[in-house]
């Protein structure tokens, strides 16, 4: 299990520099240090010499690729490709371009980021399983014909609508809720409630769907046969053999996903005005804010590399026929 | 009039043509023609496709472009054109699209919506909702705007039937011809719903789009059906302009990412060695960058050279749908991982079956066992992810017209209507046409095509059968 642990997080070295090599031929593709300098420095005041002691303070004075200054291999090392990447390996992400810590700033939007993610991600998945079961148990009646008709309908529409249409009836008409804003600490929970309802509500058509096929899928089987002619009543045969047995193919969508809760969503966050790590990635972007974005997109690849590992340990313990070699 | 064919236009219409090449390929299979007559043997599926059919429609008649001559032309000098590109469907419109009024209007209103203010006569100061410069300008007095959209609404009704009536029996006539039955009988057999396929779904519904288009653009002639938008423009023409973003974006994302995630899923599961390590390396890598931040990071990497390079295009219409063009690939060059992860496992899994080895023994190339063994045997699967994406593609031009990272903001798109009405469900009283319209529009949509996916994957997907 270590040994196997061990070998996935260094097959995860080349895949991350594959990520750190698309960030950053994709950045300075149109940009070059020349640019970001002044961007950053504003028009005004810029002289080459500022410009040039503001690439050397950050370090993009050096060559992007291919050194050819220097003797050897050193070609190919010193420049800012790898000089910039193995910062990155190390989680020293620096400071971004506009001269903040973004591993402090990373640190303290996670938590609203996560206050979002995790109670919609968490809700989510017990309401559309909870639901799954039941349209299952109610299989081939019209109750399953018509939730699956709302179900479709509910995918149909854009995330879009259900936030601006929540944020008009609850905060602009019933002033149940604050429109957006946010506040550190329990005070947050007033600013949170319409987000997470929201988002759950948005998962629930995609979601109940594909549970309800996996459900459907293991009800065929001789397992449940078995216990149902042990005498067991269908609500304990669906929540006790079939949740138990379906949760391996869902497990496999699931976990992958959670270590990148982290990031938050990008649409929620700039909605509702949460400072989280959503709203981080995006203002970067439009800041052409070239640190904060390779530290974000190396952040999101690690997760996403953590989650596939996560994955695969869940197999082996929900699964005990599964051996990780 | 001179034509122009956009890049956009030029790729959609060699869909066209390729899907029709292909619809006549299969046409001679009877195995793939039995699976296409199964998927349509659905009621829902017949209304989906009908509806879906609509919008195409609507997206070609909008990919028609050509600029006009201008009116008054010199004898004997070089033809002068317009500067403005127009469309067919801006043709079809354009009565509705030249009536623009000062600002916004509710739907079928007489007025506008916010009241300005105006000096009477006698030089008082008034506060009043000042007439719309169009709408219901034929009425004498607004008190007949009631039975003069009764009487309108009939009248584009009955044509509308007309024609759909005409339309279905030309159809029923050629059915019958094809089945060697008589006009009467085969109508009998439609009517009571026990033709080969279910026509009468299909005429109703096509009866039911063609009453509701004919409704909307006659009445569109004299009021403002879904109103005006904050700068006067007819929100109804604004919905139509958007099906073709909305469609294009759905469709040609297909086409760049379906030859990279055959080829290169193909060649993974049948070479395996290294190209597999190579493939699946280049797949790992690109799915672990969060998918928008990699979308936005490409949009903004293009737009950059789009602003640097402004002589590349003529007219503002070209420097819009060459964005839509750079969108559309980067949406292909991000999303065909998934497709190429499934195909690499069926390819894996069908070249170990004994034909294969068969045919490998017998020295066929491997060319020749791509085409004539794999790609058959994997086209369910690409046929269920092609209408799987198509709605999620529409769905995700909102979301990234909304970020700023979408199609341009000069071009119509139920993304840049959303994105607009954001600011206008705060005004005070609200102004919910905009997005109620694109929110209509989308729905129909991506409601149809995911019915119609539906029942694809069900025929389809040899784990249903």
């Amino acid at each position: 299990m270590m040994a196997y642990i061990v070998r996935r997080l260094i097959y995860a070295i080349p895949i991350l520099i594959g990520v750190n090599f698309i960030t950053f031929v994709l950045f300075f593709m149109v940009n070059t240090p020349d640019d970001m300098a002044r961007a950053q420095l504003g028009a005004k005041q810029t002289t080459p010499e500022l410009i040039a002691s503001w690439k050397a303070e950050r370090g993009y004075d050096k060559p992007l690729f291919f050194n050819a200054e220097q003797p050897g291999l050193v070609k190919l090392s010193d420049t800012l490709f790898v000089e910039q990447s193995l910062k990155l390996f190390v989680f020293d992400f620096g400071k971004s371009d506009a001269g903040r810590d973004i591993a402090s700033d990373i640190q303290e939007r996670m938590w609203p980021s996560l206050a979002i993610a995790l109670p919609t991600f968490a809700i989510g998945l017990i309401t559309t399983i909870t639901l799954a079961l039941l349209i299952v148990l109610f299989r081939a009646t019209v109750l399953d014909t018509t939730a699956m008709v709302i179900a479709v309908m509910i995918m149909s529409i854009s995330g879009l609508f259900y936030i601006i249409a929540g944020q008009v009836l609850f905060s602009k008409i019933l002033h149940w809720v604050p429109i957006s804003g946010y506040e550190p600490g329990w005070a947050s929970v007033k600013f949170l409630i319409l987000p997470v309802l929201i988002g759950v509500f948005a998962g629930l058509g995609a979601g109940t769907r594909w549970y309800r096929s996996i459900f459907l899928e293991e009800i065929n089987r001789d397992y449940v046969r078995t216990a149902r002619a042990k005498g067991l009543s269908e609500i304990s045969v669906l929540f006790k053999h079939v949740l138990r047995n379906g949760m391996l193919p869902i497990l496999t969508g699931v976990v992958v996903v959670i270590p990148s809760l982290f990031m938050g969503s990008l649409i929620m966050e700039s909605f509702f005005g949460i400072p989280g790590l959503g709203s981080y990635t995006i203002d970067a972007i439009n800041a052409q804010d070239f640190a904060i974005v390779k530290a974000m997109v190396f952040f999101g690849a690690v997760l996403y590399i953590i989650g596939l590992i996560l994955t695969d340990i869940s197999y082996t313990i929900f699964d005990p026929r599964v051996r990780l070699s | 009039m001179m034509w122009v064919w956009l890049w956009t236009d030029i790729m959609v219409w060699g869909l066209v043509v390729a899907l029709v090449a292909w619809g006549w390929t299969i046409s001679r299979s009877p195995q793939v023609k039995a699976q296409w007559l199964a998927i349509f043997r659905s009621k829902i599926a017949m209304a989906s496709a009908i509806i879906l059919l609509f919008y195409l429609s609507i997206a070609l008649l909008d990919s028609l472009h050509f600029r006009l001559a201008l009116p008054d032309q010199t004898p004997g000098q070089e033809r002068q054109y317009a500067g403005q590109t127009t469309s067919a469907l801006d043709w079809v419109f354009n009565e509705i699209r030249s009536q623009t009024e000062r600002t916004y209007s509710a739907p079928f209103a007489l007025k506008e919506h916010s009241s300005s203010i105006v000096k009477d006569e006698a030089g008082r100061v008034l506060q009043q909702h000042l007439d719309l410069v169009h709408a219901g300008a034929h009425l004498a007095d607004p008190s007949q705007r009631a039975s003069d959209i009764t009487q309108k609404s009939l009248f584009a009704v009955a044509v509308a039937l007309a024609l759909s009536g005409l339309l279905i029996s030309l159809h029923l006539a050629w059915r019958a011809r094809a089945l060697g039955r008589r006009f009467g009988e085969q109508a009998g057999l439609v009517i009571k719903g026990k033709a080969d396929l279910p026509w009468r779904t299909a005429y109703l519904t096509f009866s039911l789009g063609l009453v509701i288009l004919a409704w909307l653009y006659y009445l569109g002639h004299y009021y403002h059906v879904l109103g005006t938008d904050k700068v006067g423009g007819d929100v109804l023409y604004q919905s139509f302009k958007s099906v073709r973003t909305g469609v294009l974006i759905g469709v040609l994302t297909t086409l760049v990412m379906l030859p990279l995630a055959l080829i290169l899923g193909i060649s993974a599961g049948l070479f395996r060695g290294w190209v597999d390590d190579v493939i699946q390396y280049l797949y790992t890598t690109l799915n672990s960058i969060p998918g928008i931040l990699l979308i936005a990071a490409s949009v903004l990497v293009m737009q950059t050279i789009i602003t640097n390079n402004p002589q590349w295009f003529e007219t503002a219409t070209e420097r819009a749908d060459f964005r839509l063009l750079v969108l559309v690939l980067i949406l292909g060059l991000t999303s065909w991982t998934s497709l190429c992860r499934l195909l690499r496992a069926e390819t894996l899994k069908i070249s170990q079956v004994e034909y294969v080895t068969a045919a490998r023994a017998f020295g066929v190339s491997r060319f020749k066992i791509i085409t004539r063994h794999i790609l058959p045997n994997v086209m369910h699967i690409v046929l269920i992810a092609v209408v799987l994406d198509f709605s999620a593609l529409v769905l995700a031009e909102a979301v990234l017209s909304y970020v700023g990272v979408g199609v341009d903001p000069t071009m119509h798109s139920w993304g840049n209507m959303i994105n607009q009405a954001r600011l206008e469900m705060a005004r005070e009283p609200m102004v919910w046409w905009s997005l109620f319209s694109a929110f209509v529009f989308m729905f129909i949509l991506v409601l149809a095509a995911n019915l119609f996916s539906d029942r694809v994957q069900r025929v389809l997907d040899p784990k249903n059968n």
